[in-house]
């Protein structure tokens, strides 16, 4: 399993995508936090970037790479491998090469300029939601066989879970403006991971404030620990 | 060594395979022909498990394959398309195959490599590749690990003549190791002097399993074509 997750990650590094997404962070990140005074403002800015394009990136390129790796997979199948382990080095490679591109691009400056307990979680949530996104591109394409089918469930996932979701979320909450929501919202929010990530950190950063009572909720139910672990459970 | 019982496979509504029962043992060269789509490939991928059969099991050395994936070691499979990824280059893809199937009891046969002159040409890339250099790609890794049963799904088909030469010198040498050799092919005349048994299938049906010598005399023909074109030609089956 181990050779097959070498080889996955070699011919990932090979394709260049993945460094230009590496420099894209890096350099992006450096910017924000030159550009602000104050870094905690930097981390905010760096956070809504990074919830835009981190899932974006990592959802888009493992449906092509796996679309494309369909060939080096049909060629293991007829060795003596377990499917489960195919599988799982593909997915350990992928999701590992994107983690550490995420890690090198946006996690070095976030050390450098805010190794706070704040800046380490969102170094975190950005990993899992790497990780999260990678899964996603696998369940689509192991669903679809077609390519083209494949990749346009993929960007409509990430225009669901990015854009759509908060917009479905905000149409529930005027709608019903009448009826207590605010646990309702809550459980919903915690169904999308780029909502959560978001939540988390605004939480840490004490702007929670600016978001009137359901902030107050959130406040309370994710600034909990317990909010804290059921957040990260998914 | 191979016993398969009553499978049947289904693609939507036609069954590329139905309801069939093989016995192979080794030593056996065994020719499986039949007309195209006639589930000569199915029956091949059900043997790897690459396709899993809706009815009936297969059994590899008295052990059933279903779930199961160690087995496939013994086997050397030549498919009829080789498919590689495009950007790895020939020694790459050698060098995989050897560290994933890593055995020390494994002595490597690295005969056809040197023989097709696939040494010359380890830094080009798969994508480009003709048809027939891939082809000898495929057949080199069917080989290289010393498989007590060898697969080998149109061989010849895209091969000049010389490599087709070589290859077919190759499984006449392994054919008298002792091995289980099982070849498709739709050029009858190049399996004349290589197979002991000739499967015939039919629609996804198996018409017949039997010796080559059986065959002959039963038709009066001494080619493999024209025995089979006899068969064909019989109203009665």
């Amino acid at each position: 399993m181990k050779k097959i997750i070498k080889f996955v990650v070699i011919d990932i590094l090979r394709n260049k995508i993945v460094l230009v997404y590496t420099l894209f962070l890096l350099i992006t990140s450096l910017s924000v936090f030159n550009l602000e005074d104050n870094t905690s403002k930097g981390l905010l800015s760096l956070l809504n970037l990074i919830l835009f394009i981190v899932p974006l990136v990592s959802i888009i390129f493992s449906t092509i790479y796996i679309y494309n790796s369909s060939e080096f997979i049909e060629l293991l199948v007829s060795q003596p491998l377990e499917r489960k382990n195919i599988w799982l080095s593909l997915f350990f490679g992928l999701a590992g090469s994107m983690v550490l591109a995420f890690f090198i691009g946006a996690g070095i400056p976030i050390l450098i300029y805010e190794a706070s307990s704040t800046g380490i979680m969102m170094l975190i949530i950005g990993c899992i939601i790497t990780i999260i996104f990678v899964a996603i591109a696998f369940l689509t394409t192991v669903n679809t066989r077609d390519k083209a089918k494949g990749i346009g469930t993929a960007i409509l996932l990430w225009l669901y879970f990015a854009l759509l979701f908060d917009g479905l979320v905000l149409f529930i909450l005027f709608q019903f403006s009448d009826y207590p929501l605010e646990k309702v919202v809550v459980f919903i929010s915690a169904l999308n991971p780029i909502d959560l990530g978001r939540i988390l950190i605004l939480l840490r950063l004490d702007v929670s404030a600016l978001m009137g009572y359901t902030g107050a909720v959130f406040k309370d139910f994710f600034g909990t620990n317990l909010g804290f672990i059921v957040a990260f459970s998914p | 060594m191979i016993t398969i019982s009553n499978i049947t496979k289904k693609f939507g509504k036609l069954a590329a395979l139905d309801d069939v029962s093989i016995n192979c043992n080794s030593t056996e060269c065994i020719a499986l022909i039949g007309p195209n789509g006639s589930g000569k490939t199915t029956l091949i991928k059900s043997i790897l498990g690459m396709v899993v059969p809706d009815d009936g099991s297969i059994l590899f050395n008295n052990k059933n394959i279903a779930h199961d994936w160690k087995y496939r070691k013994h086997i050397g499979y030549m498919p009829q398309i080789g498919k590689y990824p495009e950007n790895m280059s020939i020694g790459q893809i050698f060098d995989m195959m050897k560290s994933i199937r890593k055995d020390d009891t494994i002595s490597l046969d690295e005969e056809l490599f040197t023989e097709f002159g696939l040494d010359k040409l380890l830094n080009k890339r798969m994508g480009t590749l003709s048809g027939g250099t891939r082809q000898k790609v495929s057949a080199c890794l069917a080989f290289l690990f010393n498989p007590d049963i060898l697969i080998l799904d149109e061989p010849t088909a895209g091969l000049d003549p010389l490599a087709s030469e070589i290859l077919k010198e190759k499984i006449s040498k392994e054919k008298t190791k002792g091995k289980l050799i099982l070849i498709t092919s739709h050029i009858l005349s190049e399996l004349d002097d290589l197979v002991t048994h000739i499967i015939f299938m039919q629609d996804g049906k198996l018409k017949f399993h039997k010796p080559f010598e059986a065959l002959r005399s039963e038709t009066g023909e001494l080619k493999l074509s024209k025995a089979i074109a006899n068969i064909m030609l019989k109203p009665t089956n």
